[in-house]
């Protein structure tokens, strides 16, 4: 893995993605999305229809060869992820549909179990609705406290305020983005886990985005929990990962209950399997645990100083060049930031900029990207977001600001 | 080099986005309702005064959102002007099928709303269109707000 380290050439990257070679509207495809969803390398999609045609079954309860090869090659997705994270064991690794609901999981859960009235959970003004929404519903109907600390309008984790929110030592949990989607800030995860846990509270990082672009090791961050999903990482969407630590995973009850998380059932009561399959109800996302598994090999293979030198070009170019493109202000100013970059233009809405970069076969994403709060924090509405992969080029970035002066020219 | 969205953006599209005639809110009015587009963050106010017979005498609205809303919101106010509730309600069904399938053949009083019969090629903005009506409607009923979703 090394070797390609070295030697990282996008356009040897950009040829495993066969989905780049699509037109749209007659236009190159210039895919600046990612953060959304990213595309799928050949290696994934391969692995994945390899599965189908020549081993597949259900896993975990065959007698026969099938389900036996075919559980092989899903459980080798939950080493793989043990080793993606730096887990300290396997059964760490619970699979889940995706973040959302690595993070349901988590709110029912440990929420209602060991979380108890009196306690509060500490979000921050910059989550996703996915680590929002969540948290409310546990808030109504537990009657735990919400609170969210605030960001700087740099667009960075106000520490000071976050800090003064632990005071008083009744937050039992931190659940708080790793990344930004909106901002591309980084939130310093070390010191919030330090912080955290000398308050008395357990975290939880929201790793939706960060674990793409940088390496997470959950052991040197000593995280309680970390969530992210397939989809974001090269790999295919309804598979996510909930890690936990062992103990914290061993006292927690089950989610969901039904087939595969029991230990043995009868009318009057059923035990539990132990973890991770007791929070892995019913017939798991099979293919989909074997495409992760490619997934992440072929992340790994590359190597993430690769990824996140490339990537910090991409986005150090494209601050350069929107800075220059009259009428864009790219929102949030972080020291710590990766490849998505929120912006807005005075002269046109983001649906419409949108739009017109859609004709000209650039993919962004407009409007308040599932962050309606940290929209009203910005006092903004909508913003257009260019987010970038392992594939993107300054090429594209050249171009979508050379469209964005022309766009900028249309509205005037 | 984007001469294939002039079916969208229309120059009464870009003129009415950009400069709306009737963007204000009245300041005697009989009705007034919110609308909201929460996936992408649009927002529309539309206020509402009757003349005689509960017919429309004038229509104002505000509204923060791309140029197909804020144009359809202000094309919206001159179609609607003189008609009772009944008659909004079946030129919106016309409207409606007007952006979301380019025509209405059948369709009588649509002349000024012809313009936005572009935005059927763009099957992700048909919401933006329709979000000023929404609020329209949801005034004329004597709600408080409406949404497009």
């Amino acid at each position: 893995m090394n070797d390609m380290s070295r030697h990282f050439d996008v356009d040897t990257i950009r040829r495993q993605f066969p989905i780049l070679d699509q037109k749209v509207h007659g236009k190159d495809l210039v895919f600046l999305d990612s953060a959304a969803s990213a595309q799928k390398p050949r290696a994934v999609i391969d692995a994945m229809v390899h599965a189908m045609e020549t081993q597949y079954a259900n896993v975990h309860r065959g007698l026969h060869w099938m389900s036996e090869r075919t559980t092989d090659a899903y459980e080798a997705a939950r080493d793989a992820v043990q080793g993606l994270l730096n887990a300290a064991d396997r059964s760490e690794i619970v699979f889940t549909g995706n973040s959302t609901a690595a993070i349901n999981l988590l709110a029912h859960s440990y929420g209602r179990a060991i979380l108890r009235p009196g306690q509060a959970v500490l979000i921050s003004a910059m989550e996703h609705h996915a680590n929002i929404v969540p948290w409310q519903m546990l808030r109504d109907a537990t009657g735990i406290e919400l609170r969210v600390a605030d960001i700087t309008d740099a667009g960075e984790l106000d520490f000071a305020d976050f800090e003064a929110r632990l005071a008083d030592g009744r937050v039992g949990l931190v659940a708080i983005t790793h990344m930004s989607n909106v901002l591309g800030t980084y939130t310093p995860v070390e010191r919030i886990v330090r912080t955290a846990h000398a308050h008395g509270a357990r975290v939880m990082l929201d790793g939706s985005q960060a674990v793409v672009h940088r390496t997470v090791d959950v052991q040197a961050l000593d995280c309680d929990f970390y969530v992210f999903t397939g989809h974001k990482l090269y790999g295919p969407t309804g598979i996510g990962v909930l890690y936990g630590k062992r103990e914290l995973l061993d006292a927690m009850p089950p989610f969901m209950g039904g087939g595969d998380m029991i230990a043995s059932v009868s009318f009057e009561r059923s035990t539990w399997a132990p973890v991770p399959h007791k929070f892995e109800a019913g017939t798991p996302a099979i293919i989909e645990g074997i495409g992760l598994k490619a997934a992440v090999d072929w992340v790994r293979g590359i190597g993430f100083d690769a990824i996140a030198a490339h990537e910090a070009t991409l986005t150090e170019h494209a601050l350069a060049r929107l800075a220059n493109v009259e009428g864009v202000s790219v929102v949030g100013r972080a020291q710590d930031r990766g490849g998505v970059v929120s912006f807005t233009l005075d002269q046109a809405h983001a649906h419409d900029v949108a739009t017109l970069l859609d004709r000209q076969g650039i993919a962004v994403r407009a409007g308040q990207h599932c962050a309606e709060p940290l929209m009203r924090r910005l006092g903004l509405d909508s913003t257009a977001r260019a987010s970038f992969g392992i594939y993107t080029t300054t090429q594209e970035i050249d171009f979508l600001a050379d469209t964005l002066v022309r766009v900028s020219e249309f509205f005037k | 080099m984007f001469d294939d969205v002039r079916d969208l953006y229309q120059d009464v599209i870009l003129k009415h986005g950009r400069r709306p005639e009737h963007m204000r809110r009245l300041a005697s009015f009989d009705a007034t309702a919110k609308g909201d587009n929460p996936m992408c963050g649009d927002r529309v106010q539309v206020w509402v005064k009757y003349g005689a017979d509960d017919t429309i005498a004038e229509t104002g609205f505000e509204a923060r959102g791309c140029a197909i809303s804020i144009a359809a919101g202000d094309l919206m106010t001159e179609a609607v002007q003189g008609l009772n509730r009944g008659e909004v309600g079946r030129l919106f069904a016309d409207f409606g099928d007007m952006v979301r399938t380019g025509t209405c053949p059948d369709c009588m009083g649509l002349e000024r709303l012809k313009p936005l019969s572009g935005v059927h090629e763009y099957p992700s903005r048909v919401k933006c269109a329709t979000l000023p009506w929404h609020a329209l409607i949801a005034a004329l009923d004597d709600k408080q707000e409406a949404s497009s979703e």
